[in-house]
């Protein structure tokens, strides 16, 4: 399987195409280009039942154009990286960036802001690359027997994936800036299945899983830990029932704490800030959530699997505090939402950039800061409330900070969890959540590039059944 | 062949449809479905894809965007018992498809027959349920240029409180041709547009957004209609704006809901929909696995799938396997009388293939997806079904929904309702989540109104990572408790 190994010479072919498109963009009529090029394969072995049910392996490459002319944009895609089509590309983008209207905004980075060097961060591990089909077929099936074997109310299941990603990524920009990267992903998902009949008269399945995901082969859990932990999530919540509509603490798992991170980011943003559709606009340097609360992102962490080594911009990363115990810090920018802000502010050098879009401000490895409690000791403390493991749903409107999603869990009552609870809805204003978060726990692990402690909400609204 | 074929410029002809630089004829088909099964494969399939989309964005009264994007692979299938083979290529030499299909194969590399052989390939005759003579991707952009400054101006001109309007209009052709080693060959042109606009209004220190739009498999046609020119969607997103200015906070608990004509099908897409696909009932991971033919919701509902739909942002000529699409009865007077197959599910069911395996891309297999999903109309006067509610939500407009399949929990997100006081619409209230689990939810369908709708066609339906454009429709419904997650409780 040597052949999906990504080494650093597909990374310098992967620099040329993007600074040969650079270079025919401009003498195509570009004042500016910038040219990304990406070159992925895949790997995915699903088995379900202990017999395989997909392998699915291939490799695919594309490239991403966006030209600059007279401050009008265009942006374009294709996977036809030969030389004359991407002539006829970079004449087609042209044509078309010349329909758009000028935006002064819409210039490239100052050149004296872009990366001339970037860290190595050990991104890439080749023993993900020499997995093959059966090694990857093997694991998933001790999974999933594993979950099986653990629990004998586990009588079906969704099966079990082990899957891997290895990419290449080159970027190139008239400005001068040209750099490129490897990556390597591997993880295991497994979906155990349980039949409820706690009600005789309404059966149900009810269903859960557990993962395990690392760019390094050796950092992953082992795969029969993996099928025991999804089999003991899985039967934990049969028997699950509504809960009366009532007022009452949230404590939220690690697994759902880091969506609620997540969703911090989508209104501390320099592209949500210009727009206006945060509720956060003009609150940077406030007060905007408990002084429990500190969330940074850090894209240097070696081996993490958000870090990257620059931005899409082509400008060096580096680690920005979101916030500071409470305190909203400057928004996440790329360089033109600094630029549509205006006030002096830089780029954060937060910007993300797609095949076929334009940079925008993201995340690398979006990570919440660990309290001092431990987790136990946080259920210990709540009297009454909810202990929530799944959120379903998109109820949150960024412009008003209105947040309603469809919870399931666990009832706590009087420092203990008690009973499964599923079918109610968990809502506030986020700025009262952020607010009203009391404890948290130092049960931090980095395992997504977005994470998060155990932390609790001392108050929301649970709608469930009428009292 | 359709007359969109025929009148496509060069430039938008898939590379391998006759007469193109890289034709793929039965006779090369007939050798790569030969390579796909030398492991000893049951079945294989190729399944060739040529996309050009497009896109342009207004934001701040400027065309500030415009894109384009070209896409083509070749995706190959092998199955062995239940397991499938996977691998594609989007380099459309001899070696790089020889090599997918060898791949694929390799899924029946252990414990496979000796090779079996490919049937002679004939072409399965296919509907046309959309039929556009003109693609607007033929049609020079600055005409769809003016129907973003058209929406944008409309909405402004709405009231003086909208700050912000972002218009968008996205465009696509997706050429496939499939060839499977049981003798089918496929080809279909599949237009693709949507239109989408997001007003934002300010007052007082209180802002609020609004969306509208629409779409489907049409030419610029589509905007003909004055209901539905760019015009009426901008109105439409600055209205919705307006209107959820005065919004209040939504109350949290069990009562009655009516959900308004079109839109509201989203309910029945994530609470019945998903779990009637057949896959997850062969694999008994659904709450509705075994209840064929048993009451599964109140016998006023009946719900079809309808791949026939003309012009429907979900019709579907032929699927991702080579089937036609068709119209398919789910539930009839509240009794579940059929799945949505793809070939792999009926074949463990011993039934046609209903034409719903869809596939996101050449990248991904096909699956049992839905297409244009509707719960068809009652005998209820609208008005009536309002009027017979003392408190309860009016439902209108909706993001979107999410379901678990194993349970039936579902859940969907409301971007414009009302309170609904002694018969009467009176505040609209905050985006809202309604929950609720499937089967119990039809069983509390009470009332059915006359005025079936089938909603713009705006839904894109996401599963195991795989995206497709559907559509709903669903008449005016009274469910007579459902749990809604405002704040106060």
């Amino acid at each position: 399987m040597s052949g999906v190994q990504v080494t650093e010479a597909t990374i310098k072919e992967l620099c040329d195409v993007a600074q040969l498109a650079v270079e025919l963009a401009k003498k195509a009529g570009a004042d500016d280009a910038e040219v990304l090029v990406r070159d992925g394969s895949e790997l995915t072995a699903k088995i379900r039942l202990g017999e395989p049910e997909l392998v699915q392996e291939a490799g695919s490459r594309a490239l991403g154009l966006r030209v600059i002319r007279g401050g009008r944009r265009a942006v374009t895609y294709t996977s036809d990286l030969r030389r004359d089509s991407l002539e006829a590309l970079c004449a087609e983008t042209v044509t078309l960036a010349d329909l758009a209207e000028p935006d002064e905004f819409a210039l490239p980075p100052d050149p004296a802001l872009l990366a001339k060097s970037y860290p190595e961060l050990d991104l890439y591990d080749p023993r993900v690359a020499e997995v093959d089909a059966a090694w990857a077929l093997k694991q998933a099936i001790a999974g999933e027997a594993a979950a099986r074997k653990h629990d004998a109310r586990v009588t079906n299941s969704e099966g079990a994936t082990w899957s891997r990603v290895l990419g290449a990524t080159a970027f190139a920009t008239s400005g001068g800036f040209v750099g490129g990267y490897r990556g390597s992903y591997a993880s295991l998902v497994v979906e155990p299945l349980c039949d409820d009949t706690t009600d005789p008269t309404t059966p149900k399945k009810r269903n859960g899983y557990w993962w395990t995901a690392s760019r390094f082969l050796a950092d992953l859990e082992a795969a029969d830990a993996v099928g025991i932990e999804a089999a003991r999530r899985t039967v934990a919540t049969l028997g699950s029932r509504k809960v009366e509509t009532q007022e009452c603490a949230i404590v939220f798992d690690p697994e759902v704490a880091r969506g609620i991170v997540g969703t911090v980011f989508s209104v501390a943003n320099g592209s949500s800030f210009w727009r206006k559709s945060s509720y956060l606009v003009g609150k940077e340097g406030e007060l905007i959530a408990s002084p429990l609360v500190t969330i940074v992102d850090d894209p240097l962490i070696p081996r993490a699997p958000g870090s990257k080594p620059f931005d899409g911009d082509g400008l060096p990363t580096r680690k920005n505090v979101v916030v500071d115990k409470g305190v909203l810090g400057p928004v996440l920018c790329d360089v033109y939402s600094a630029r549509k802000l205006g006030g002096g502010r830089q780029s954060t050098g937060s910007a993300g950039r797609g095949i076929g879009g334009n940079p925008g401000p993201t995340t690398t490895n979006l990570i919440m800061s660990a309290g001092t409690m431990k987790r136990d000791a946080l259920i210990r403390d709540t009297k009454k409330g909810l202990y929530v493991t799944s959120l379903m749903g998109f109820g949150f409107n960024p412009v008003t900070g209105d947040f309603s999603r469809g919870a399931q869990g666990f009832w706590i009552e009087g420092g203990e969890l008690t009973f499964p609870v599923s079918e109610i809805t968990i809502a506030a204003n986020f700025d009262e959540i952020l607010k009203r978060i009391d404890a948290v726990a130092d049960d931090l692990t980095l395992r997504s590039s977005t994470a998060a402690p155990t932390f609790r909400v001392s108050h929301m609204t649970l709608a469930g059944t009428s009292r | 062949m359709t007359s969109t074929t025929t009148t496509l410029p060069a430039a938008l002809r898939a590379p391998f449809a006759a007469g193109g630089s890289n034709a793929i004829d039965a006779a090369l088909a007939n050798r790569l479905l030969s390579i796909a099964l030398e492991a000893g494969g049951d079945y294989a399939d190729i399944y060739f894809e040529f996309r050009v989309s497009a896109d342009y964005a207004l934001e701040e009264e400027q065309i500030r965007t415009l894109g384009r994007g070209i896409t083509l692979g070749l995706g190959v299938r092998v199955t062995k018992g239940d397991a499938t083979g996977y691998a594609y290529c989007e380099d459309l030499s001899w070696e790089k498809m020889a090599h997918a299909a060898k791949t694929a194969g390799q899924i029946a590399a252990a414990g496979g027959h000796a090779p079996i052989g490919v049937a002679a390939l004939a072409s399965v005759s296919t509907p046309s349920f959309y039929d556009v003579p003109t693609p607007s991707l033929v049609v020079p952009a600055p005409d769809k240029l003016a129907l973003l400054r058209a929406a944008d101006k409309a909405a402004r001109a709405f009231d003086p409180r909208i700050i912000k309007v972002e218009a968008s209009f996205a465009e696509s052709i997706k050429e496939v041709l499939l060839f499977t080693s049981d003798g089918r060959m496929a080809t279909d042109v599949q237009p693709l547009m949507r239109f989408g606009v997001r007003a934002t209004a300010e007052d007082a220190g209180k802002r609020q957004a609004g969306s509208g739009g629409g779409g489907g498999r049409y030419g610029l046609d589509y905007f003909a209609d004055a209901r539905r020119d760019a015009a009426a969607h901008g109105r439409e997103a600055a209205r919705v704006a307006i209107a959820m200015l005065d919004a209040r906070d939504a109350p949290a608990g069990e009562m009655p809901v009516v959900l308004g004509p079109g839109d509201s099908g989203i309910l029945l897409h994530e609470a019945v929909g998903h779990g009637l696909e057949a896959d997850f009932n062969r694999k008994e991971t659904s709450n509705y696995s075994g209840q064929m033919g048993k009451n599964v919701a109140s016998p006023l509902c009946t719900v079809v799938d309808d791949a026939t739909i003309q012009n429907s942002r979900g019709a579907v000529n032929v699927d991702d396997e080579g089937y036609a699409g068709q119209r398919n009865v789910l539930i009839e007077n509240g009794v579940l009388v059929g799945y949505m197959h793809d070939r792999l599910s009926a074949k463990h069911y011993g039934i046609k293939p209903t034409g719903n395996g869809r596939r996101e891309s050449f990248r991904s297999m096909p699956l049992p997806r839905m297409t244009n999903t509707s719960l068809l109309g009652g005998k209820d006067n609208p008005e009536d079904i309002i009027k017979s509610v003392k408190r309860g939500i009016y439902a209108k407009r909706f993001s979107g929904g999410q379901v678990n399949i194993s349970n039936g929990d579902f859940l969907f997100s409301l971007t414009e309702s009302y309170l609904i006081e002694d018969g009467k619409l009176t505040a609209p209230l905050k985006g809202v989540n309604l929950i609720g689990n499937g089967p119990e939810v039809l069983r509390r369908v009470d009332m059915l109104g006359s005025d079936f709708e089938l909603s713009d066609g705006i839904w894109t339906c996401g599963k195991d990572g795989q995206s497709v454009p559907v559509n709903v429709g669903t008449p005016t419904v009274r469910i007579a408790s459902i749990t809604v997650g405002g704040t106060q409780a």
